[in-house]
Parts: C-alpha cells; structure tokens; sequence
C-alpha cells in the first residue's frame, strides 16, 4: 500500500465503517493495524473476509477545505483496505 | 408554577416508564431467557458479567497512565501496543484493540467515534452520555477547538490538535502529559490526578 492514499468514494448500503465525510478525501498512512473481519460482511452473520486495516492521517484543512478551523490540525480514522486506493 | 410536578424536594419526578418494550428490549429479553433455558447461560453467570462490566471505571486507565509517567520502558511499550501494556498491569480488557496518543507540549490529541460509541470500556467503563451525542460525535471532528473551549481547554495555536475518529476495530485512549510540580508523587497520588476526560483529550490531570 502507498504511503499517499484517497477514500473511494462509492456509497454502498449496508453497515459501512468508512465514514461519509471522508469519502473521496486523500491521507497518508499513519500505521498499518493487521487484517480484521469485514464488518459490511460481519454485521449480517454473513462469512466474513479478512481485510487490511489502515490508520489513515487527514489534515483538516484536506477534510473541510476552507472552513477547517485550523487546516493543519489532523484527523486519524481506520480505513479498509478496499476502501482505499493508492495515489 | 404547578406543583403537582415536583417532588416535595422541589425536583421534577422522573416520568415513569409506562410505554411497551421495543423491539430490541423484547429480542434481548427473548435471547436470554433462551439462553438459560437450554443451559448456555445461568442467570448468575449473566448477573456476574453486568457487574465485571460495572466495575469497570476510568481508575483503570488512570492506574495504567500513572504507571507510563514513572516508568519509561512501560511507556514505551504501551505506546508501541496498550493492549499488552494493560494486560501486563492485571486489567482483564478481553479482545480489545487498544492505541494509546500521547500528549506532548505540541500535540494534543482528541476521541470520538462518529459512527456510533466506540470507547476503551474494557478498561475505561461505560463512556459518559456526552461521548455518544451527536452534538460531540459530528463537531469533535469538525471543530475540535470550538469544543475543547466548552469543555475549558483552550489551546494554543501552536499545539496541534490530532482527533481520532474510531471508525473500525481500534480502540483509543490518551496519554495525557505530566502535570509540571508532580516529581515527587508516588504513583498511586499520580493515578489521583488522571481524570477520565484527560484519556478522552477532553481534559488534563488534575494539578496537584
């Protein structure tokens, strides 16, 4: 995985642990976490895959443009790894 | 002003609970009785685990944040891996995935779950109600200064706010900084100071 990543920005029902605001927002990978069940899988009882979980660091001035009230301030969310592409 | 709302103390009563289960009251209900009836579960061992989780409660985490202000190796490794960390100190925190963020003199940082109520309980306790409002839960993130302020934490420009969303399988809790004028405390008068809100990033520790 790249150091530089973008959230996709699809929006798929279901029981999704990207949030919305950070859809198609770029960051850098803080740290790799291991791989964890799938929970868009999991929250059904349904078989779920293994995925690789990123912590992925935001400013927040990438996160709400202009109206971050202090755009190098910072924001860490765990992101699946089918969630990200690299840049 | 009607008194027939008051208590003789002068509160209001609470209003009693006079509506039906939900849905979910019912399915709980339903699920556990099952479970006692086929033997899965006995009503002690259901009755053991509500009071494992309500003794739970943030002098856990203080005892764990005290202990990485006296002792550098241990912070260390709870900084590399606080599940360890805590589970070497004693604390039964079961599968959780726990992170620990360090406050320093330039980096404060902030907890909040987004999606729901995430929260270190296995070694925290319940989280305050505040923790899973949507008033906290959508601004945390959004202005995270302008929330600090309310909670009586204002911070310089000059410190970066670093805000954790827990969105997935992680866990968080904050490292907060030493309190200045502490070097002589024993470690347990250290764990006095740690208040819950300072391993939320609401807060600091009490000054001594």
């Amino acid at each position: 995985m790249a150091d530089r990543v973008r959230v996709k920005t699809m929006m798929p029902p279901g029981h999704v642990r990207t949030p919305t605001y950070l859809r198609g927002k770029e960051g850098v990978i803080e740290r790799t976490l291991g791989r964890f069940k799938n929970p868009e899988q999991l929250a059904y009882g349904l078989p779920a895959d293994e995925k690789p979980l990123y912590r992925v660091r935001f400013t927040m001035g990438e996160v709400w443009g202009d109206q971050a009230e202090c755009p190098t301030d910072t924001l860490d969310a765990e992101i699946y790894a089918h969630w990200l592409e690299r840049l | 002003m009607p008194h027939d709302h008051l208590s003789p103390s002068g509160h209001p009563y609470r209003k009693d609970d006079d509506h039906p289960l939900t849905y979910w009251q019912t399915m709980e209900i339903a699920v556990r009785e099952l479970l006692v009836e086929k033997g899965v579960l006995t009503p002690a061992q259901i009755t053991a685990q509500i009071e494992a989780m309500d003794a739970r409660s943030p002098a856990n985490g203080a005892a764990v944040v005290a202990r990485a202000w006296v002792d550098p190796d241990f912070k260390a490794r709870l900084l590399q891996d606080a599940s360890a960390a805590s589970r070497e100190m004693g604390f039964d925190i079961g599968p959780l995935h726990l992170i620990a963020v360090e406050n320093t003199k330039e980096i404060h940082n902030l907890i909040v779950c987004t999606l729901c109520s995430c929260y270190p309980r296995n070694l925290l306790g319940l989280p305050p109600d505040w923790y899973k409002t949507r008033a906290y839960r959508s601004r945390a993130v959004r202005e995270p200064r302008k929330v600090l302020e309310e909670f009586g934490l204002s911070l310089s420009k000059e410190t970066q706010i670093r805000v954790h969303d827990s969105t997935a399988d992680m866990r968080y809790i904050v490292l907060p900084a030493r309190p200045d004028g502490t070097d002589n405390l024993s470690e347990a008068d250290l764990a006095a100071l740690v208040t819950r809100d300072s391993m939320i990033g609401t807060g600091l520790p009490k000054q001594p």
